[in-house]
């Protein structure tokens, strides 16, 4: 694991249907060592946009953002994907966003964003895939894996909805599958 | 099938030759979402090989028009981020009905949606016989949908929503006619619309106006590009005129900032000087 040390810069996270109390434990739990950002994607109405962002501010000490296009990305970071867009990473200091079609229904795509981070980050990428209805995701998580990257299922038979997560599981072998209240020691050792 | 995607370099080769062949310069489009696009088109039209896409560009004209359809994105909606739309209605329109002329630019406004939704409140602020809304994009197939008046009868829940959200007072299905899978619009609606090709990367500003929409546009380009088409609207838009862009674009990059207020909570930005 020593080597792993300095190499993860993102952790990013997806989750649609019952995936915000493990989302909320995991930033509650992230700490501002090791220059880590948090990109978290959720699917969810329009409307409820920033009631989101408080929500987990309120969680933690590190800085949390509604991404805006062409933000900076920086360390200590929690960015929060905004409603009725896709995120992407531009390279490995910017955002950008994309309001073309939605994917499985879904913009948000989860798949979107994984995809992108595993192109720019490859490696450097923890993915997380949580609770959800919805197809979206498991290639995206796939990708990551594919770059090398350190991928995280949530355990379907602990999950709210089970349907996204057992998606991921049927399409590749994650490099772990866990109950969500056991995430944060396993990211706290992989970032350690 | 997992289809094979781009690399980078095959992207700089297409873009390129699009600048070439065609005159369109999609040189500071953000890398990320064009790739994303490229990568979509070779699924749609189930092309096997980049190389394949490339000569079909290049050779067929008709081709090149639909591949720049599909690269730029044309998703748009009536009423999209309704409070934005109830503060235009609340605190834009009724500065702009003092003058005896309303010029307003929709830029990139693709297939026109935004275009029919300023046009309602106008008519229903009883502006819209002095105004001319001018509407352009660089897709010419999407201008002719704005000249038809015609969208999905499938989005007008949505639209009912986000039009009374909005502030909209009257029955939405008003305004249009419904028939199969269509709705038609009010040609009254469309009367003083002039809807014309315009591409933001390489055409100039063609006339002054007081109010310019350009939203969810800069998000496809780069910072540099970004700063050069909000100068086009600069020298586009009156003193004490107003510039709407997307929910999450800003100006904050381009050195027109400076001279421009933002309403509070709102991407809409008034001209001081």
């Amino acid at each position: 694991m020593a080597q792993d040390a300095v190499r993860y810069k993102v952790i990013v996270i997806g989750g649609s249907a019952g995936s915000l109390d493990t989302i909320l434990k995991i930033i509650a739990d992230a700490s501002m060592t090791n220059n880590i950002f948090y990109i978290v994607i959720i699917h969810r109405k329009t409307s409820a946009e920033s009631v989101l962002t408080d929500l987990l501010a309120s969680q933690t000490t590190l800085k949390v953002r509604e991404v805006e296009d062409k933000d900076a990305i920086l360390p200590g970071y929690v960015y929060i994907c905004p409603a009725d867009y896709h995120l992407l990473v531009e390279d490995q200091n910017t955002f950008s966003l994309d309001s073309s079609e939605k994917i499985y229904y879904s913009r948000p795509s989860i798949d979107v964003t994984f995809e992108s981070v595993a192109e720019v980050f490859g490696d450097s990428t923890i993915g997380i895939l949580l609770s959800g209805a919805n197809a979206d995701g498991a290639k995206g998580l796939s990708k990551i894996k594919q770059a090398g990257g350190y991928t995280i299922v949530q355990n379907p038979l602990t999950a709210d909805v089970d349907y996204m997560p057992k998606q991921a599981i049927e399409l590749f072998k994650p490099d772990a599958v866990l109950n969500g209240d056991k995430m944060s020691a396993l990211l706290k050792n992989l970032s350690a | 099938m997992e289809v094979s995607t781009v690399h980078d370099n095959e992207i700089d080769l297409l873009v390129a030759s699009l600048a070439e062949i065609y005159g369109y310069d999609f040189s500071n489009y953000a890398r990320a979402s064009l790739k994303r696009r490229i990568n979509r088109l070779l699924v749609i039209d189930r092309i096997p090989s980049f190389a394949e896409l490339f000569y079909r560009i290049k050779n067929e004209p008709d081709y090149f028009t639909h591949a720049v359809e599909e690269l730029t994105v044309n998703v748009t909606e009536m009423f999209r981020d309704p409070y934005m739309f109830k503060f235009i209605r609340e605190k834009v329109l009724p500065v702009l009905a003092t003058h005896p002329l309303i010029r307003i630019w929709h830029a990139g406004c693709a297939t026109g949606e935004e275009v029919y939704s300023t046009a309602i409140m106008l008519q229903e602020m009883n502006l819209l016989h002095k105004s001319l809304l001018y509407a352009t994009d660089i897709n010419p197939s999407v201008i002719e949908n704005i000249r038809r008046g015609i969208f999905p009868v499938s989005q007008m829940k949505q639209y009912s929503e986000n039009y009374i959200l909005s502030g909209g007072k009257k029955d939405f299905s008003s305004y249009y006619t419904a028939k199969y899978d269509f709705a038609k619009f009010d040609e009254q609606l469309k009367s003083k619309m002039i809807a014309a090709t315009h591409n933001l990367v390489s055409d100039r500003s063609f006339n002054e106006f007081q109010l310019i929409f350009c939203r969810n546009v800069l998000i496809y380009f780069d910072k540099n590009l970004q700063d050069k088409v909000l100068n086009l609207f600069d020298a586009s838009l009156e003193t004490l005129g107003f510039l709407v862009l997307g929910a999450k674009e800003n100006i904050r990059f381009s050195d027109i900032a400076s001279r421009y207020v933002q309403s509070h909570n709102e991407k809409i930005w008034r001209k001081m000087q």
